[in-house]
């Protein structure tokens, strides 16, 4: 078939709502992009486990413990769901992390930020959690089938990060002072970095209206920003505590709330690698990996050399 | 099967950069989430040997009691049908609809059919 019949059944497919699985025909562009994304979606979930893995050994009780546990086990998860959605687009998961490792992939830029107290363990929940979820529910519909899977089950089980998070800020808003005080502060940090997490401004978007033709993306930055905004407003009431934007404020006319002005050069700073952690974060990936070398060699050494018939038995219908 | 589109091609050497050679296999992970239900594909890991896939698979696809059961297939051993062909393929059972059952046309006071 010539590349103009094949594309025609492609948009075809998108038109309908059908969805696009791994060995039907796509654009090479339609496949860079989601190869880009997911793996990019994929490396913040790894990257996304160190700023919380600081905070389990200082867990102020075995409950706190046990969940942030569980959740850095998640994120674990869900990097491994996406990589693997990427890996069904023909690229090798051992690409993937040198392109991590190499700086050539970006990861979300938020990790970047430093995790200074323990009531960061509520605002990533509550603010970069919620963000996530926000961007997340609308790819459940993604126009890839293995990518859609994969966020179907992550939204399940990301649903916890987000309440766990708000109980810690609103334990520690019916604190002491000082533990108010930490809530406070907290979110006063993880606030304007949480809503740069959808990205630049749709005017300044240049892959998304490619991506929302395609129906990768469903929804546009700004869109999804504004949604994000409007639900924290009201559910920073019930924790008794402010965001920090002098200019937030519920606009009657347009049934959405304003806001103040993104730093944008922030933004496109920490996303350059400028961050206050950039340089730590990514030190802390190579250095994992080839801490871990051995074991990876040695396991498929050992597998070469002695397979190990599971228990003896092979799965029956 | 629709699963069966969702496995990679990965036969160990037509990765674009080579760098397949290195990794562990890749597995297809299939879970049955209570006794009574098939298996169903639920997604792939990479493991040095059956063994390893089993557990890894218990730790990323079961975390919240979501199997029962669990089946490890190297991808590789796993046989596609090519979306290329799904017309050809599946036409023969195009044109019968008198393989179900709405195709009969039966009155309204017909009971208990």
């Amino acid at each position: 078939m010539h590349n103009q019949e094949e594309e025609k059944i492609f948009l075809d497919k998108i038109d309908k709502e059908i969805k696009i699985e791994p060995k039907d025909w796509m654009p090479e562009q339609y496949r860079k992009t989601l190869i880009r994304q997911i793996s990019q979606h994929a490396h913040s979930e790894i990257v996304g486990m160190l700023p919380e893995a600081n905070w389990i050994t200082r867990a102020p009780s075995l409950r706190r413990k046990a969940t942030l546990i569980a959740k850095v086990q998640d994120e674990a998860g869900h990097g491994l769901y996406l990589y693997s959605a990427a890996e069904t687009m023909n690229i090798s998961r051992d690409e993937m992390i040198e392109q991590l490792h190499s700086g050539k992939a970006k990861y979300s830029s938020i990790f970047n930020y430093p995790t200074l107290s323990w009531a960061d363990m509520g605002a990533i929940g509550w603010l970069v959690d919620g963000a996530a979820i926000m961007n997340q529910v609308p790819l459940c519909r993604c126009s890839y089938g293995p990518y859609a899977r994969a966020m179907i089950r992550i939204c399940k089980e990301e649903s916890f990060h987000q309440r766990q998070g708000f109980e810690i800020l609103l334990t520690l808003s019916k604190g002491s002072e000082a533990q108010k005080q930490m809530a406070q502060d907290s979110i006063n940090r993880w606030w304007w970095p949480s809503i740069m997490m959808f990205g630049p401004n749709d005017d300044a978007s240049p892959h998304s209206k490619q991506s929302m033709a395609w129906k990768i993306k469903r929804f546009s930055n700004d869109e999804l920003r504004q949604k994000f905004i409007d639900v924290c407003a009201e559910q920073v009431k019930i924790l008794g505590l402010t965001l920090p934007d002098e200019k937030l404020k519920w606009n009657e006319e347009r049934k959405h709330y304003d806001f103040g002005e993104i730093n944008w050069e922030e933004f496109w700073n920490v996303v350059n690698g400028n961050g206050p952690c950039n340089k730590e974060r990514l030190a802390a990936r190579v250095k994992a990996h080839e801490d871990g070398a051995w074991v990876r060699e040695a396991a498929a050494a050992h597998a070469k050399k002695n397979p190990r018939p599971l228990k003896g038995r092979l799965a029956t219908v | 099967m629709e699963e069966q589109n969702s496995i990679s091609n990965d036969d160990g050497n037509n990765s674009p950069s080579g760098a397949r050679g290195n990794e562990w296999p890749l597995w297809e992970i299939f879970i049955r989430s209570k006794n009574g239900l098939d298996h169903k594909h639920a997604g792939s890991l990479h493991a040095a040997d059956a063994e390893m896939a089993i557990e890894n698979a218990r730790d990323v696809y079961t975390r919240r009691m979501e199997g029962v059961s669990i089946w490890a297939v190297e991808s590789k051993y796993i046989h596609a049908s090519n979306p290329d062909e799904a017309s050809s393929l599946y036409d023969p059972a195009n044109d019968k609809l008198y393989r179900h059952p709405t195709f009969y046309d039966l009155p309204d006071e017909l009971r208990n059919m």
